[in-house]
């Protein structure tokens, strides 16, 4: 299965520009589906990025952060070819892992 | 250590609390206030995105109260069309950044998304959240151990939370 992470990390100089995007429905559990039941809240919790075995960023994410989310942010100290590892878990225990190298 | 400890670690819990007094009571010692929140750091606060209210949830997030602040820089739009994406984003010239958070006055839960700030990340962050009506977007940053906050107000004309 394709990853639920697509990430693109560009380096530029020491600066590493990092963008996210994952798919995800982010449930808040307050919407009712045509039936009129309600949908379970179903949404990432934790967002995790690490760079040479140093974590870099990381989210605390409730309801409220659009369903396919997606972040972007910067930091020093990478550079080209260092590979950058992404990690969520969801309210559901699910979670997804990818890797993607600093282009 | 499982079933023997029960006393031990209730006093553990006791001497945690009187340390987290003690530090308190210091005010303003960062060195001293690292360590419980680097331990705090792996933790989802489950309980600060339980809250209704934006001023509890931030103080259940830091157990602290924020200053507006010009050097924290918050990009929202004046009006979104689409209350569920609206993008958001967060820059600051302050020094020291640890973290990050959004907060949506009017959502069911105030705490939208706060991000941890490692040494070396730039303290700046971009992403897209869900606004249920035309509400307060308060941003929080947290540097050098302190709060420093940024406001605005920013107009839904479709919700993002259905009904």
């Amino acid at each position: 299965m394709a990853s639920s992470i697509r990430v693109r990390a560009t380096s530029n100089g020491d600066i590493t520009e990092v963008q996210a995007l994952i798919q995800h429905p982010m449930d808040t559990g307050l919407v009712k589906n045509p039936a009129g039941e309600l949908i379970p809240a179903h949404y990432i919790q934790q967002l995790k990025f690490e760079c040479n075995g140093k974590d870099v960023f990381a989210a605390d994410w409730g309801t409220a952060v659009s369903k396919d989310p997606y972040v972007k942010f910067s930091f020093k100290g990478a550079k080209k070819g260092d590979e950058l590892k992404i990690s969520w878990t969801d309210n559901k225990g699910a979670s997804d892992t990818t890797t993607a190298k600093i282009a | 250590m499982t079933t023997t400890t029960g006393p031990l670690a209730t006093r553990r819990l006791i001497l945690q609390g009187a340390a987290c007094v003690a530090v308190l009571g210091l005010g303003n010692l960062p060195f001293a206030a690292a360590p419980a929140r680097a331990a705090a750091n792996d933790k989802y606060p489950e309980e600060a995105f339980k809250q209704k209210n934006e001023a509890d949830a931030i103080k259940a997030l830091y157990g602290k109260t924020a200053e507006p602040s010009d050097k924290v820089k918050l990009d929202a739009p004046e009006i979104a069309e689409n209350g569920g994406v609206v993008p958001v984003s967060v820059t600051t010239t302050l020094d020291k950044v640890t973290s990050i958070s959004f907060f949506v006055a009017e959502n069911p839960f105030a705490l939208a998304a706060s991000y941890k700030i490692a040494d070396g990340t730039l303290p700046g962050v971009a992403n897209r959240l869900k606004m249920a009506k035309t509400s307060n977007l308060v941003a929080i940053v947290e540097a050098d151990g302190k709060l420093y906050s940024a406001t605005k107000e920013v107009k839904v004309t479709v919700g993002g939370c259905g009904g």
